[in-house]
């Protein structure tokens, strides 16, 4: 079949789709057993579901990010976020709190009301997104901080810990969180009008103006639904390691979620998005984490390697470079 | 023909796209010291032969040769280099730069490796001392009016030692004056032996200034003419490919409108950018809105819309008393607004023909009640087909569509929304004859089925043609309402030169 005779959605999924096979393919020259899945007690084990449970705080940040990239915004604060409801939760557990509801529902609202202030901040005084998301970026990590009276808050609550360690049909039950989120923010944005106008805000505010799409409300709304995803990446982070670490917990995790929406084709300008690829995206970070581990290379080239094999994937996707490409070979031929 | 003087040759160039040959074997040949339009309807391949020549696109076959020479522009820069510079309608420099750093970017003359910022000053003015302007060129380009801005643009270009000048619509939004004074310079430039291509829609500008003539059509050679042996009539008839049925000019029968019960009325309303003005607006009533650039006509539209809040008067539809104060009131309560800046505040440009048809009636319907993809496509295809927009297939992103057809898409956007009253700000810009032509017929019909419509436009003739009521404004004020029989050009333009402007 011809590239260009494809649809344009099944050319953009190519390239990141292609990027992760290739992971994965490579992984399993270096380790023949990656592939290899086991089931003991009726659950899954096995590097592939490893990758997966992993990601999965990424993967939820970026279907936050994806939406709020798609209004040509960006949220620098979702890895604070995750302190925040992390920190939340452990202080609503060491409170005495037992209800996991209770716990839950707190580190989400948690979670909405620091995606509020984004949004309220981008959408309705026009500051930007960069700027927005920054101040909490910074100040979150305090309000953790504050919120665990400047210690590493250590819990028990087998409730709240099954958000991390728990399985469900066999999975971790991180990775059924990412498909439940996946599946909702879906169903939310495709089956009702609000993806369309939340591309039409990214595309073009003005034009969405005129039209009378409310603009700033879209935006709020993005911001809210980062701040739930980001909340809900927190509580499994601290539900993982039975503990609330303000300092440590999602950092530098807005930089992997952006990135793996970067990765998943989404234009930094706003407009089109695809939840799906950036989950892709999110995969093929962590999917490349494992490579290194796999590979034997000394831990000190990690963040290099990584950085390389970005650019790789990045300039793959990237029309004008595959143009250039395709005239080198041309020049070769002739 | 006379190749000793030929400059730019362009010889069966070949362009394609997904789907669609845009170019088919065209050639081109401009002369040393001649303006040459280049001439065609929307999607005929006027922009894509032109950024065939400069770079932007690289051609699929056929041969460029500028001065005999075969020349394979990889991007602008290398065009540029080679002396073809480009001027395009939306001015494409920093506004926020100075004129004199507008000028020299990346020429900027150097002293010690640092810019010698007086001297590029001074070399500045003395350049555009020989355009008959006389600019402070140390303030930023933005404080100038788009016609110094398009004059200084071509001062760029021609500096960077231009052979071949092209003008891509460089009149669209000039009037009079700042036309004839451009023109003056094109004749200077052509005398000086530049070659200068020259794409508009004006007709009559074709004949004022233009030497020569090639049309296309639907990517193909139409022919080359000698613009003093070829009629206008005759020139039409090739750039549609019929012979052109004689202009229906005779006025159509004007709604008694004032004894119909009114639609829309302002009451001594006025905007921060309005001084206070009467209108009033009924069922299956045009009102035209004439005046200069920057008179208020744009201004007023946005009055009526909600873009610009009501600071005094009173607003009323249907008898009952509104005051919008955003766009989305005004869309509720059944108004719709194409945009002067297509551009800008039109087109969601990366999303299809399809998206952008359907946004305003799903805005309306609320976000929750999404439309089936199965009427959105319906929906698409029934506009496309009506209003006649060129295009292979709806999912095509619009900002691939040329900017007749994407004027279509709007219009259809609102007309799929059902609005009562619909507001058109200089729905013909940068639009062709034929297209031109259906845009008016449409705005007819609409107004047969009973819409309300207020269309601001800087054509005079065409604002005679289907208006049943004109308001003038000049200097952001209304001068003079004229209805009837009363409607002529005439008529109009005494309103619009009124007295002296007091500048």
């Amino acid at each position: 079949m011809n590239y260009q005779n494809l649809s344009p959605q099944l050319r953009r999924s190519i390239w990141p789709v292609a990027g992760l096979l290739v992971l994965l393919l490579t992984n399993v020259l270096i380790a023949p057993e990656f592939f290899s899945i086991e089931i003991k007690d009726g659950r899954l084990y096995g590097s592939l579901i490893d990758v997966l449970n992993r990601a999965a705080p990424v993967a939820l940040l970026a279907i936050g990010m994806t939406l709020v990239i798609a209004t040509g915004g960006v949220d620098l604060s979702v890895g604070s976020v995750m302190a925040i409801a992390g920190a939340v939760s452990a202080g609503l557990i060491v409170s005495g709190v037992d209800s996991v509801f209770l716990v839950i529902g707190g580190g989400l609202l948690a979670g909405l009301a620091a995606g509020f202030v984004n949004g309220f901040l981008v959408g309705y005084f026009g500051i930007q997104p960069i700027v927005a998301t920054l101040i909490l970026m910074v100040a979150g990590r305090g309000v953790a901080q504050l919120i665990n009276s400047g210690q590493i808050v250590t819990f028990h609550h087998e409730g709240f810990e099954f958000l991390g360690v728990g399985y469900l049909f066999g999975l971790p039950f991180p990775i059924i969180l990412v498909i439940i989120t996946f599946v909702l923010v879906q169903l939310l944005m495709r089956r009702t009008a609000l993806g369309l106008f939340v591309e039409g805000v990214g595309a073009n505010a003005s034009a969405s103006h005129y039209i009378g799409i409310n603009d700033k409300l879209i935006k709020l709304m993005v911001y809210c639904l980062s701040g739930l995803c980001a909340a809900l990446a927190g509580m499994i982070a601290a539900a993982d390691i039975g503990g609330s670490d303000a300092n440590n917990a999602g950092l530098w995790l807005e930089l992997d979620a952006i990135l793996a929406v970067v990765i998943g084709g989404a234009s930094l300008m706003g407009g089109r998005f695809s939840l799906f690829l950036s989950i892709i995206g999110a995969l093929i970070i962590q999917a490349l984490t494992i490579t290194i581990i796999l590979s034997g290379v000394p831990p000190k080239f990690n963040l290099l390697i990584k950085a390389a094999a970005i650019i790789v994937i990045l300039l793959l996707q990237s029309p004008e470079f595959r143009r250039q490409l395709g005239r080198i070979k041309q020049w070769r031929r002739a | 023909m006379n190749t000793d003087n030929t400059l730019l040759a362009l010889r069966g160039v070949v362009k394609t796209f997904p789907g669609v040959k845009a170019l088919d074997g065209v050639d081109f040949t401009l002369r040393k010291g001649e303006i040459h339009a280049l001439l065609g309807e929307n999607g005929a391949g006027k922009s894509t032969l032109i950024k065939v020549m400069t770079g932007v696109y690289r051609r699929d076959g056929g041969d460029i040769s500028l001065e005999d020479k075969p020349i394979h522009p990889a991007n602008t820069g290398d065009a540029q280099n080679l002396g073809i510079s480009t001027v395009y309608q939306e001015v494409n420099l920093l506004p926020n730069l100075t004129v004199a750093q507008n000028l020299f970017l990346g020429l900027e003359p150097k002293r010690f490796g640092c810019i010698d910022w007086r001297r590029m000053n001074r070399e500045a003015r003395e350049l555009l001392a020989g355009y008959e302007l006389d600019l402070d060129v140390t303030a930023a380009l933005n404080t100038y009016s788009v016609a110094i801005q398009q004059l200084i643009a071509i001062a760029r270009g021609v500096s960077m030692s231009a052979k071949v000048l092209i003008l891509d619509e460089p009149t669209a939004s000039l009037d009079a004056d700042e036309v004839a004074s451009l023109f003056k310079i094109m004749r200077e430039l052509r005398d000086k032996g530049i070659g200068i291509v020259f794409v508009t829609h004006f007709l009559d500008q074709v004949y004022a200034v233009c030497d020569r003539i090639t049309v296309l059509r639907n990517g193909a050679l139409v022919g080359e003419f000698e613009a003093a042996s070829l009629s206008q009539q005759d020139l039409v008839s090739h750039m549609l490919g019929k012979a052109l049925e004689k202009a229906v000019h005779e006025k159509i029968e004007h709604a008694d409108a004032e004894s119909r019960d009114k639609l829309f009325e302002l009451k001594g309303a006025r905007s921060q950018a309005l001084e206070a003005l009467d209108l009033s607006v009924s069922a299956g009533q045009v009102v035209g809105l004439a005046g200069l650039l920057g008179s208020g006509r744009t201004e007023l539209c946005k009055l009526v819309f909600g873009v610009d809040g009501l600071v005094a008067g009173d607003a009323e539809l249907n008898g009952q008393h509104v005051r919008f104060t955003n766009p989305r009131q005004a869309v509720v309560a059944g108004l719709g607004l194409c945009p002067e800046d297509r551009k800008k505040d039109g087109i969601f440009g990366p999303m299809s023909i399809r998206e952008n048809m359907i946004m305003a009636l799903q805005n309306k319907r609320g976000w929750w009640r999404y439309i089936p993809m199965k009427k959105q496509r319906e929906l698409a295809e029934r506009y496309v087909k009506a209003l006649k927009i060129a295009t292979s297939d709806i999912e095509k992103p619009i900002n691939q569509l040329s900017g007749g057809n994407q004027q279509k898409v709007i219009l259809a956007r609102w007309l799929a929304a059902e609005p009562r009253l619909m507001l058109l700000d200089e729905p013909t810009r940068g639009i062709d004859v034929g297209a031109h032509a259906e845009i008016i017929q449409l705005i007819r019909q609409l107004c047969a089925q009973g819409l309300g419509l207020i269309v601001a436009s800087s054509e005079l003739d065409e604002l005679v043609e289907f208006s049943d009521k004109v308001i003038v404004m000049r200097d952001r004020r209304k001068v003079a309402e004229v209805s009837g029989n009363e409607i002529t050009q005439q008529r109009i333009m005494q309103a619009i030169a009124g007295q002296p402007q007091a500048s």
